[in-house]
């Protein structure tokens, strides 16, 4: 067992950190660290940054275009990026889509979308829940029936995080009502410009619409966006749904807003000390810390055990359980750190406005709605819940 | 023992629960947010007229009641409907001041606020003041007759729709120390007066209002000078009480929703509440609930208390609900999964309210620390 790092990888930690000197614009580093909203050309801009270096894609195989970075080099990445307080990268493409495309697309298929998720041309969103089948993802309801050379598409998608910026939507569609319930499931890409898809915007509960229900009214696609073989879709989308969840530990993000809680924390006054003195307050930073190097471990135990080839299985569920919870409390605390400046809701301020007046220390105004916001953590992406079902089940078989 | 309510309060809790469920829905309450008014003046009127404000003053004021448990009923009902109309601010502290400490002239304000007809603010807290009510710097300069005050005051609820506001400055003494405080009646059209309105992340609206060289007669002030210390901690101690009794409204309301939600919603074939993991956190929820109840039962019970009493149930209640607060916001939208994060659904705003109240007057960690010494000293 060692759990220091090779000089190599130490190098790259530094070919990381210089690049993101260099490249990572002020204004977007400032909206990042202050908790501000990115708007669609923000995250656009910093991929074709990161895209120019061939850092877009970290995982994907380099006759493709991709970094082929091993697990550690990956963490480092993502540990940096994130101190730094770069945006995150849009997963639904490059980190969801593209590997299932990887596994089991045809060629034609990954030729055709792989470059244009590279260099932009595609924003691609998930088309995976349903009102009425949420975790219970199998109950999706969506019909796909063939016509000819077209499947013709009608239902309803919900929860599309940042569908309102996509031109391309990977779906989860019924194609065989009379199947088993996983069976008659299949994978298509469908173009959102087609006629007969709406997308309505959802106002959650930090006053944002991020996410959207999308609607399908005799929408013609063609066969040949099905990925892989008919009905075999679920198969794929479990696929996904591990590599999402190896992604939702979250330890970058963790240990970006714990430094950000340190240093508010130690810049606050309360009640005539520093809040980092108060000894409840501290208390619980302390513990949320010591949560979270055990999970960056756990985490790396995991990720090295999927580079060694083991797949990532319910090993998954135990992180997305633990890095969601660190990641809420974390927030929470944050939130109590602005004390009474945590109260006022300034949209105009958080939308990059600076005309407004923003009461208090500069971390206050996205404090709340942040807090918020991170309750989707332990909701998406198959539910805490679900997650332990899925570990009392495959690893403890009860 | 007896943990009924009077008749009388029954009455008032029963119209009140009526009045607000037949007339302030969540989708009027979306609308008038949506159109960003801070609240709606029909309503607001219709409960004066229902004597609710009236409710929350003592007899000799010419209110109906004005002790711990008519607060806790009539706040209870508030949070139980999500009502965002002035009535912390303007009845329960700035009233409650002008109760404590007013000359018979200045009460008459009260029975304006019983009325309806107008609207006060409780300007206190500043900028770096967070939940220190011993922290204030505005100061208040005497001479000539005359009072100057300056400084800056945050997070003042309904500032920018009261009429008059009562301040809190200071005449002697650093910032810290309670002697010295003074409170100041001031119309919020006087010279020197700037106030900066907006909403909070639950609904309600609050102000940034700073005086500079605002000058006031003599006659302004609220009591005696630099003595208002005890006076604003009982009126917090109250309108503690009366957040305290929202939030476990609020809670109600959450849990209510939740509960029907479990019977409801299927997954699996099965509904949700059929799930043994999700049946027992909300049976560990109701248990919250009900401490929850009783924490704000103790506080309202020891409201009239000598100072060290009443302050000790101030901290355990105000720590206790934040706590639960905390637990019934987080597990309501979790047991509702994405529809509980949604804008358009009543919960997340009931989650958002209960969220928020644990920033008012003292969170759970400030009210921890506070209780302990409370116990020291």
């Amino acid at each position: 067992m060692d759990l220091s790092y090779t000089p190599e990888e130490e190098a790259f930690r530094a070919e990381v950190r210089s690049f993101l000197d260099e490249k990572l614009p002020r204004q977007l580093k400032e909206k990042v660290r202050l908790g501000k909203r990115l708007t669609k050309s923000d995250m656009e801009s910093w991929h074709a940054i990161l895209n120019a270096r061939g850092w877009l894609a970290p995982n994907w195989p380099k006759e493709y275009g991709g970094a082929e970075w091993d697990a550690v080099q990956r963490m480092i990445f993502e540990e940096e990026a994130c101190l730094a307080h770069a945006p995150r990268i849009v997963p639904f493409g490059l980190s969801m889509l593209a590997p299932v495309l990887l596994a089991f697309g045809s060629e034609e298929q990954r030729q055709h979308y792989l470059p244009r998720i590279l260099n932009g041309e595609d924003w691609w969103c998930q088309g995976y829940s349903e009102p009425g089948a949420g975790s219970d993802l199998a109950a999706l309801k969506t019909k796909a029936v063939r016509d000819g050379d077209h499947y013709v598409v009608n239902g309803q998608k919900t929860w599309t995080t940042l569908g309102q910026h996509a031109n391309w939507i990977f779906c989860l569609v019924r194609t065989d009502p009379d199947a088993k319930k996983q069976e008659g499931i299949s994978f298509l890409l469908i173009d959102m410009n087609t006629p007969g898809v709406t997308v309505r915007p959802i106002v959650l509960i930090d006053g944002e619409a991020e996410v959207n229900e999308v609607f399908f009214d005799d929408v013609r696609v063609p066969a040949s966006n099905l990925v892989g073989e008919e009905n075999k879709g679920w198969t794929y989308a479990k696929y996904l749904l591990t590599h999402e969840r190896t992604n939702i530990a979250g330890v970058g993000f963790s240990n970006a807003a714990l430094a950000t809680l340190k240093h508010v924390a130690a810049s606050t006054q309360s009640g005539g000390k520093s809040l980092d003195q108060n000894p409840y307050f501290a208390a619980r930073m302390a513990q949320v810390e010591i949560d979270l190097m055990a999970m960056a471990t756990t985490n790396l135990r995991v990720v090295s055990a999927a580079a060694k080839g083991q797949a990532p299985g319910a090993e998954s569920s135990m992180l997305k359980i633990k890095g969601t919870v660190i990641r809420q409390e974390l927030s929470s605390l944050l939130r109590r750190a602005a004390g009474p400046d945590a109260m006022p809701f300034l949209p105009d301020y958080l939308d990059g406005g600076d005309n407004v007046p923003a009461e208090g220390p500069e971390h206050a105004p996205a404090s709340a709605p942040n807090y918020f916001n991170m309750r989707k953590l332990s909701i998406f992406g198959g539910s805490n819940e679900i997650q332990r079902t899925i570990i009392t089940k495959a690893i403890l078989e009860l | 023992m007896d943990f009924n309510l009077t008749e009388e309060r029954a009455l008032l809790r029963d119209m009140l629960q009526r009045f607000l469920s037949e007339n302030y829905s969540h989708e009027e309450r979306r609308k008038l947010l949506a159109s960003g008014k801070a609240y709606d003046t029909s309503i607001f009127k219709e409960l004066a007229d229902l004597g609710i404000f009236g409710a929350l003053f003592r007899e000799a004021e010419g209110g109906l009641g004005g002790a711990g448990f008519d607060i806790a009923v009539v706040f209870e009902e508030l949070g139980r409907a999500g009502v965002i109309e002035p009535i912390l601010g303007n009845a329960v502290l700035a009233g409650g001041l002008i109760s404590e400490l007013g000359t018979g002239e200045q009460k008459t304000l009260i029975g304006d606020v019983i009325a309806g007809q107008k609207i006060l603010a409780f300007a206190h807290t500043e900028p770096a003041s967070r939940y220190d009510l011993n922290h204030v710097t505005a100061t208040a300069k005497a001479g000539g007759g005359q009072i100057t005050l300056s400084g800056t005051k945050a997070h003042v609820p309904n500032g920018a729709q009261a009429d008059m506001i009562v301040v809190s400055a200071r005449e002697a003494g650093t910032d810290w120390d309670e002697k010295g405080i003074s409170l100041f009646l001031v119309p919020t059209d006087a010279k020197g007066v700037t106030i900066v309105d907006h909403p909070n992340v639950d609904g309600t609206s609050a102000a940034t209002i700073r005086f500079e060289n605002v000058v006031v007669d003599e006659g302004a002030r609220l009591g005696a000078s630099g003595v208002a210390f005890a006076a604003i901690e009982t009126a917090v101690a109250r309108a503690t009480l009366a957040v305290c009794a929202e939030a476990v409204g609020a809670m109600e309301a959450a849990k209510a929703l939740t509960i029907e939600y479990l019977k409801e919603r299927k997954q699996f074939g099965i509904a949700i509440g059929k799930f043994q993991a999700l049946q027992h956190r909300m049976a560990d929820l109701l248990i919250e609930v009900e401490q929850a109840r009783s924490a704000v039962i103790n506080l309202a019970g020891h409201l009239e208390a000598p100072r060290a009493l009443r302050e000790r149930h101030v901290s355990a209640t105000k720590n206790l609900i934040g706590r639960a607060g905390a637990l019934v916001a987080e597990e309501t939208v979790q047991l509702h999964g994405g529809i509980g994060m949604t804008d358009e659904y009543a919960l997340s705003h009931f989650a958002r309210r209960i969220v928020m109240i644990d920033h008012l007057f003292g969170d759970v960690d400030h009210h921890l620390e506070r209780f302990i010494s409370l116990n020291a000293a």
